[in-house]
């Protein structure tokens, strides 16, 4: 609708917005308020999501990330009392949108949650469910596509011999790729991240991360964390959230190495938080 | 002080350990009874129906006829089976979607508002006595169905080969199908409570999972909500079963006190609790010997249809992957 929604070549001709200058914009923030019913969890936020690139989103607990990121698929929605105001663009869409089709948008917009989520049922159903929600496919070409999904979760080795076993059967970090290969074999276009890596080990840790880099090839990835050294690993830019608000979005070596603001920079130096 | 600590708390450990023991025998004196309970019932069932046994044999099973006056007397079982089992399946027919379909809403569609209202309808439904159904399907339900519902159902069946039997027959207040509906009334807030709780233990996230993909409700609820809580919603369908071939007072009301197999679900039949609590008082002898294998036969029932039940858990749980 505005002239942000078309997809401009130079991210960086947008003022308030420093991401990367490279890519376009996929998600475009634009004042964005979230309420709790009275509680005003999100206060006029405004960034933007570049594709193909990794957004991390930090900030001590209940500073409104996960908030932020439940309002891209529009998961808030399940709950009555829950609202936002603002705009939120997808490509030229917008997501608050009352009228858009939640189901289309969430296929287009997947999410990893913090504790892995396998569906009770086997792995290859795991990963079948979610294809067969808007294609039907003979069986053959769907082995492919499970294929392809456990291979892109960098999973397909560790259970190619016990597809049909059930997904809670997995070790948590097997589950939690499990859940990544399921999110990306509905071929969304971008991918959000809950505090994936919480209830992880280092090992499993270290293969999700390995994974998110290899899919910001494909994906616009956003991923909020407490892991302040995973944000500066994994991601591109960074958002730094306090008490609903957007305290600073910049390219995250940048914000970590000279943060411009003063909270920004106790929170990322451990004065609190 | 110092000094009395140990001797003090190796006095209070053996105590303890007193405790524990009695704790242990309490609780598994409690669990052996249940086996004892029910051996004892199953022994002295056998025993009273040992004469009818001795007398018709095998022969009991598939015997249509209920002369307990003859000379002779002539007792066979098929009607009160083929009522006992008619009756349940068809009330599980009604009471299993129904049920289901009210649990799914109270727990993921309905409004904060209605939600108590509903779930306190539920209850009550559960704790009107069983003789209260029986005089309503007597006095309202039986009314209905043989004076309106029955001569609709005839006139859309005409002529259709199947059908026309199952809904043909002579109107009658008291009928098969008027007692499985009424069963179907009184199983259903067992199905809708037991749903409803294991319902609410899916987690909040599993439940976003499924939405982040895209499902629908509908998806969310048969691809995640049901087969995450299969267990105690079969637990519940279970329940809701047992009670309905147990039930007694309701269908003894209803059901028409007729020992014979019809086509028609309009007409008379008889199950075998209704049987035994209609005829129990003034039999004696042969009579009610038959009436306790009967009784026999009703247990015997049930423990199959309970194995069936857990035979389809663990073959739904092969389905889903060890």
């Amino acid at each position: 609708m505005s002239d942000l929604s078309v997809a401009s070549s130079a991210a960086a001709s947008v003022p308030p917005v420093r991401a990367s200058s490279e890519g376009r914009a996929k998600v475009t923030v634009r004042d964005l308020n979230f309420y709790y019913g009275e509680h005003h969890a999100l206060k006029g936020i405004n960034l933007k999501l570049m594709a193909g690139h990794v957004t991390a989103f930090i900030g001590p607990s209940g500073c409104g990330k996960s908030t932020l990121l439940r309002i891209f698929n529009r998961m808030y929605d399940l709950y009555p009392g829950q609202r936002a105001e603002g705009q939120v663009m997808l490509d030229s869409a917008n997501i608050l949108d009352p009228k858009l089709d939640l189901n289309l948008l969430r296929a287009r917009v997947g999410m990893v949650f913090q504790k892995p989520t396998p569906f009770p049922m086997t792995i290859y159903e795991n990963i079948a469910f979610g294809i067969r929600l808007y294609e039907k496919l003979p069986k053959s070409e769907m082995d492919g596509r499970v294929e392809k999904a456990l291979r892109g979760g960098a999973l397909w080795n560790e259970v190619k011999d016990k597809l049909n076993a059930s997904g809670l059967s997995l070790s948590g970090g097997q589950q939690q790729r499990l859940c990544i290969a399921r999110t990306v074999a509905v071929r969304p276009e971008v991918i959000l991240f809950d505090e994936p890596c919480s209830a992880l080990d280092p090992i499993s840790t270290a293969k999700v991360e390995e994974l998110i880099d290899e899919l910001k090839e494909d994906y616009t990835i956003a991923i909020v964390t407490h892991n302040m050294q995973q944000a500066a690993r994994v991601s591109d830019s960074t958002a730094f959230m306090y008490l609903g608000e957007m305290v600073e979005f910049g390219q995250t070596n940048k914000l970590f190495t000279s943060p411009t603001d003063r909270r920004t920079q106790d929170y990322i130096t451990g004065r609190f938080g | 002080m110092d000094v009395a600590g140990p001797y003090d708390r190796a006095k209070a450990l053996s105590a303890f350990k007193l405790g524990d023991s009695v704790f242990y025998w309490a609780t598994r004196i409690s669990a052996i009874s249940v086996l004892l309970i029910l051996g004892g019932i199953i022994i002295s069932l056998i025993i009273g129906a040992w004469p009818a046994m001795r007398e018709y044999g095998f022969a009991f099973l598939w015997t249509e006829r209920w002369a307990p006056a003859a000379d002779p007397p002539v007792l066979g079982a098929v009607g009160p089976v083929y009522g006992t089992l008619l009756t349940s399946l068809i009330a599980m027919a009604i009471a299993i979607p129904v049920g289901l379909g009210i649990a799914v809403f109270l727990t993921e569609l309905c409004p904060q508002w209605l939600r108590r209202p509903i779930g306190v309808a539920i209850e009550l439904l559960a704790g009107i006595p069983s003789i209260i159904y029986g005089m309503w399907g007597f006095f309202v339900l039986g009314p209905f169905l043989a004076d309106t519902f029955q001569p609709f159902m005839i006139r859309i069946c005409e002529g259709v080969p199947v059908l026309g039997t199952i809904f043909g027959g002579p109107p009658s207040y008291l009928s098969l199908f008027n007692a499985s509906l009424i069963l179907a009334i009184m199983v259903l807030p067992f199905i809708t409570a037991i749903s409803v709780d294991v319902f609410k233990t899916v987690p909040p996230v599993l439940k976003e999972a499924a939405y982040g993909v895209g499902c629908t409700t509908w998806e969310v609820v048969r691809s995640v909500v049901i087969p995450y809580t299969r267990v105690g919603v079969i637990g519940g369908v279970m329940l809701a079963l047992g009670r309905a071939l147990g039930e007694t007072m309701a269908v003894t009301f209803i059901i028409g006190n007729a020992f014979r197999v019809s086509g028609s679900i309009f007409a008379p039949g008889t199950t075998i609790s209704a049987a035994i609590a209609s005829e129990f008082a003034e039999s004696d002898g042969l009579h009610q010997s038959g009436l306790m294998l009967l009784g026999l036969l009703l247990f015997v029932l049930t423990f199959f249809v309970l194995a069936g039940a857990r035979l389809m858990l663990l073959r739904l749980e092969q389905k889903a992957g060890k």
